[in-house]
């Protein structure tokens, strides 16, 4: 008897909200940094294999505790502080570029519902904005290092990194207007449910309800039908997720644009001066903005949690769980192809990723815009 | 006289680097697919797996004393590998046999016979220049240790890893 006044307690309104946000909160950094160590793994793994090595495999079978070892390595080793640095600069670049691609975690909807909880931590009506903001800001860490080492590599790096994301920033967050104009939110989570009723955004064919384009066009579609909205704005669809996804590679520092830290001719780049937890950090945040990244494609253009013919947590809690890990799943396949592209491509020339920023993606990405806005206009009349 | 190097020209598709990044996508992806199910070996597991079948007859490993057929020592003290060694890793006590003793002809023999792995260079020169036939390099290669006395070789570890040579060997012969 003396339980239930406590229990009350917990399932009132505003204590339940702090109770299960928190509780998801690490949950969720807890899955994201367990993903982020992994993936560390992933790489050398994937890379070895598409070299013909075999990689990792010592520690623990086929190398699965590997990053335990690597951790236990970085943080044994000592945090060496160059004479000449700007010291408290120095000292807050690291975190300042692992925090940002954490924060972009807080509203992506990992999954559908649980026991009727709602299965994103904040459910930010301007999701979109949140990430393209928050992460951004990414690069104040890497410019902060660069700058703060007192060294021309690393200064070198950090310049290279503002220029670059500057120029791709506008094609990231132009490239993802159309999808906006076809569903007519910001929120992520209602994207996403936008994409379980009418088909994910590059897959359009898929739908489970045959609702139709919302508002837009009154017939409903069969199960696996396409009908002609749906063909018109694959099209536009199809750019963005290109555009978005290059885009991304950018945001990411990844090969083939990795040219703030081109360890050939910038040694490392802007963490050239870092050891010890401090580079591990710079290591983490890059691969956790990755990890985001790739959760903010997913839920754009890949339908987040849904699959075709799985029905969503207000099934029951199984079919919750089901739709977290096919969320996450997702987020794996687009790592695999982050990590195939890099041991694939070589590095792009300086002057070329400029003229490719502004010359092509910035100009694809507008004119898509206007695509859309010509397609959905005909759509409407 | 100077060459023009005529640039390629490349089609409006070429110049989009597509057709190229997904040809280079395609062939990794088959390297990865044929490693994944293990149709391309070719790193060796090293400590477990080594080429020591491989080996040439010749090979140069760690120097090694030997014995002969009856397990006597071949070496006589004569200290000459421990002039020629290059980096000095010889290191040779030669204590004397009783001059009253049955092999008073034989004269000396090794108190003491270190050899410092460390500064070895597994040239061989020891080998070339032993009268008796008593050092030899052998096919061992990893030698390790965690401490420097570790990786000094005595004369029983030197015995251990040479074991034993057939051959003709005089010192033992008392017509000779
Ligand atoms: S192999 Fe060369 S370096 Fe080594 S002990 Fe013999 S003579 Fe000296
Ligand atoms: S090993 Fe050979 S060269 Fe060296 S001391 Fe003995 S007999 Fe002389």
């Amino acid at each position: 008897m003396s339980l239930m006044p406590s229990l009350d307690l917990f399932l009132q309104p505003e204590i339940f909200l702090v109770w299960t946000s928190a509780l998801k909160t690490f949950v969720i950094l807890g899955v994201v940094l367990t993903m982020v160590a992994y993936s560390v793994w992933a790489e050398r793994k994937v890379s070895a294999f598409i070299q013909d090595r075999i990689g990792p495999n010592r520690v623990g079978w086929a190398g699965l505790i590997q990053p335990v070892a690597d951790g236990v390595k970085l943080l044994l080793k000592e945090n060496f502080v160059p004479g000449g640095v700007n010291k408290f600069f120095f000292s807050i670049a690291p975190s300042l570029a692992m925090i940002p691609s954490i924060l972009v975690l807080a509203v992506l909807p990992f999954g559908s519902s649980l026991f009727g909880v709602p299965m994103v931590i904040a459910n930010l009506d301007i999701g979109v904005l949140w990430v393209f903001a928050v992460s951004s800001l990414g690069v104040y860490g890497i410019v902060l290092a660069g700058w703060a080492s007192n060294s021309k590599y690393p200064f070198l790096g950090g310049i290279r990194s503002s220029s670059q994301m500057i120029s791709y920033e506008l094609s990231l967050g132009l490239s993802v207007v159309p999808v906006f104009m076809i569903t007519g939110t910001l929120n992520l989570g209602e994207i996403v449910q936008y994409q379980v009723d009418n088909g994910w955004m590059v897959f359009p064919a898929w739908f489970q309800t045959g609702a139709g384009l919302r508002d837009m066009t009154t017939e409903s579609g069969s199960m696996f039908g396409l009908d002609l909205g749906k063909t018109l704005l694959w099209i536009p669809m199809m750019i963005s997720f290109v555009v978005f996804i290059i885009a991304m590679f950018a945001e990411t520092n990844r090969i083939p644009f990795d040219l703030p830290e081109a360890e050939q001719e910038l040694v490392g780049g802007y963490h050239t001066e870092y050891s010890s937890m401090r580079f591990a950090l710079f290591f983490l945040g890059e691969y956790a903005a990755m990890i985001a990244g790739s959760g903010v494609i997913v839920t754009l253009f890949l339908g987040g949690w849904s699959l075709p013919f799985v029905p969503d947590g207000s099934q029951g809690w199984f079919w919750g769980l089901v739709n977290i890990g096919t969320f996450f799943a997702k987020i794996a396949a687009i790592i695999f192809f982050f990590l195939w592209v890099r041991w694939t491509l070589p590095r792009f020339r300086f002057d070329q990723l400029m003229k490719l920023g502004w010359y092509v993606f910035f100009e694809v990405a507008l004119i898509n815009i206007f695509l859309t806005a010509g397609i959905l206009a005909y759509l409407q009349s | 006289m100077a060459t023009i190097v005529q640039r390629p020209q490349l089609s409006l598709l070429e110049r989009s680097y597509f057709p190229a990044i997904l040809g280079g996508l395609w062939i990794t992806i088959k390297h990865f697919i044929k490693t994944l199910f293990g149709q391309t070996k070719v790193t060796m597991q090293y400590p477990e797996q080594k080429w020591d079948s491989a080996l040439p007859e010749w090979y140069r490993g760690a120097p090694t004393l030997v014995k002969d057929e009856h397990d006597r020592e071949r070496c006589v003290a004569c200290q000459l590998c421990e002039f020629i060694c290059p980096p000095r890793a010889i290191t040779i006590k030669p204590a004397e046999f009783p001059s009253n003793g049955p092999w008073a002809k034989v004269e000396k023999y090794p108190e003491k016979f270190d050899i410092d792995m460390i500064r070895c260079i597994y040239c061989g020169l020891c080998e070339e220049v032993c009268p008796e036939q008593a050092i030899f390099l052998r096919k061992d290669y990893s030698i390790t240790g965690l401490t420097r006395a570790e990786m000094v070789h005595d004369k029983e570890k030197l015995y251990e890893l040479g074991g034993v040579r057939h051959g003709l060997v005089n010192k033992w012969n008392e017509k000779k």
